[in-house]
């Protein structure tokens, strides 16, 4: 591996100091399981490597708030998967831990480092969106909030600004009853990385979301407010008009050796109608 | 070079001190600077769980964790599961059900699987099978080992 400097703040302070200083120049590591292998292929170089799991404000953890639960960003999947709050209120963001990687890559990776990482198959992504989350951002500047739908720009790209780094990130507690479900479809049963994943949502309001990745530059998020996708009883025509307009934001790229186009948008497509029913289903029974 | 920085770890319940590059992983470091060669190095991706190692009570890829993340943590490798010189039950079960075969991804399958014991006492198949789905087996021995997470689970914990 090429060399650099380790840096191991224990302020957060020092760490945004350390990140601004150096800027593109310098790489936060979390739970590496991104950033070490992309440190050993060259595909990034930076002099400073910022370790921020010795900070006492980062310390891993899930909070309750006042209408939110705050999700510490250094938070590894095995503790969100695990945590009753998360399975009981965003269920969704639990069955999309549960299934990153494999047990051990559950063991180091943050949710902070997987929104940050920005790759379009973050398996955490589509979850977060269809909840609302906002991802809580500390720079030089001070703190701010960040939903998260403005936060994705493309693969490996956010909205952080030089020197910030991410400290939480948050979800709102639906004031409506609202059930949601992750899917996603791997070559291999297993540990692989997702062709498709995919979440949605519905609440008792007929709001459906349907938030995807892995099928473009960016995970996407499509509302339809207008109660069809959301009735149970809606006339199947109906719906699929609906869906096909969601999926038409998908545009997937031709050169991934894990699957072409035209599987990822079929692919898109037995997922979003099977999730929109595993959703209803769910809203249905009180789960 | 990067500078060279000082750590302190436990490995294999062994105080230990000495100094790692920065940009050394825990894996290299384990077999090169404290000669526990039984921890292999194979995919560098994090996908085959050959260097599984279990670092703070938590199993993890060490060629995934930079040595200098490890500092005052607590480490065991495939060396440590057992007196020196004897095995675990679980290591037995692997023999008796005839789970190596050319042996290489098998310390990081017993890591895997000595976690899973730890974690459920006793796995249904569908449980060891992502238990241990970090760890691929290139001669395809899954029936054997998972054969052996389960006789090692009904013989009890030792």
């Amino acid at each position: 591996m090429q060399t650099f400097t380790y840096a191991r703040p224990a302020t957060l302070a020092e760490a945004v100091a350390t990140l601004e200083a150096h800027g593109p120049d310098a790489r936060a590591l979390a739970g590496g399981t991104d950033l070490i292998i992309r440190l050993r292929d060259g595909s990034v170089s930076p002099s400073v490597v910022v370790d921020l799991k010795r900070i006492a404000e980062l310390r891993p953890g899930i909070r309750d708030g006042d209408g939110w639960l705050s999700i510490g960003a250094t938070t590894v999947m095995t503790d969100i998967a695990a945590d009753p709050r998360v399975a009981r209120q965003f269920r969704a963001l639990a069955e999309a831990a549960a299934v990153v990687g494999s047990v051990q890559i559950r063991n180091r990776a943050t949710l902070g480092g997987n929104v940050c990482n920005a790759s379009p198959a973050a398996d955490t992504a589509p979850a977060l969106l269809v909840y609302g989350a906002e991802v809580v951002a500390v720079g030089p500047g001070g703190s701010r909030r960040i939903p998260i739908g403005d936060f994705f720009v493309r693969s490996g790209e956010t909205t952080l600004a030089r020197g910030e780094l991410v400290t939480s990130i948050e979800l709102p507690v639906p004031a409506r009853r609202m059930s949601a479900v992750h899917l996603r479809r791997t070559r291999r049963r297993g540990h692989d990385l997702a062709s498709v994943t995919l979440c949605c949502g519905v609440d008792e309001a007929g709001v459906a979301r349907l938030a995807f990745g892995s099928v473009g530059p960016r995970p996407i998020l499509a509302v339809d407010a207008t109660g069809v996708l959301a009735d149970a009883g809606a006339p199947a025509e109906a719906k699929a008009e609906i869906l096909e307009r969601m999926y038409a934001e998908a545009s997937p790229s031709p050169r991934s050796m894990r699957a072409s186009p035209e599987y990822r948008r079929a692919m898109l497509r037995v997922l979003g109608g099977r999730a929109l029913r595993i959703a209803i289903d769910r809203l249905a029974a009180g789960e | 070079m990067s500078d060279l920085i000082p750590i302190r770890v436990t490995v294999n319940g062994r105080a230990r001190a000495f100094d790692v590059a920065a940009h050394h992983t825990l894996l290299e470091v384990l077999r090169d600077d404290l000669q526990l060669t039984g921890t292999k190095e194979c995919c560098l991706v994090g996908e085959c769980g050959a260097c599984t190692v279990r670092l703070d009570g938590r199993i993890v890829d060490s060629c995934l964790v930079l040595a200098v993340e490890s500092d005052g943590g607590e480490v065991t490798t495939v060396e440590g599961l057992a007196p020196e010189g004897g095995l675990s039950r679980l290591q037995a079960a692997f023999l008796d059900e005839g789970a190596v075969q050319c042996g290489f991804c098998i310390p990081g399958q017993v890591m895997a699987a000595d976690d899973l014991l730890g974690r459920v006492a006793r796995p249904t198949v569908a449980e060891i099978h992502e238990g241990l789905a970090g760890n691929l087996c290139r001669c395809g021995c899954y029936e054997q080992i998972t054969a052996a997470v389960t006789a090692a689970a009904e013989a009890g914990p030792g």
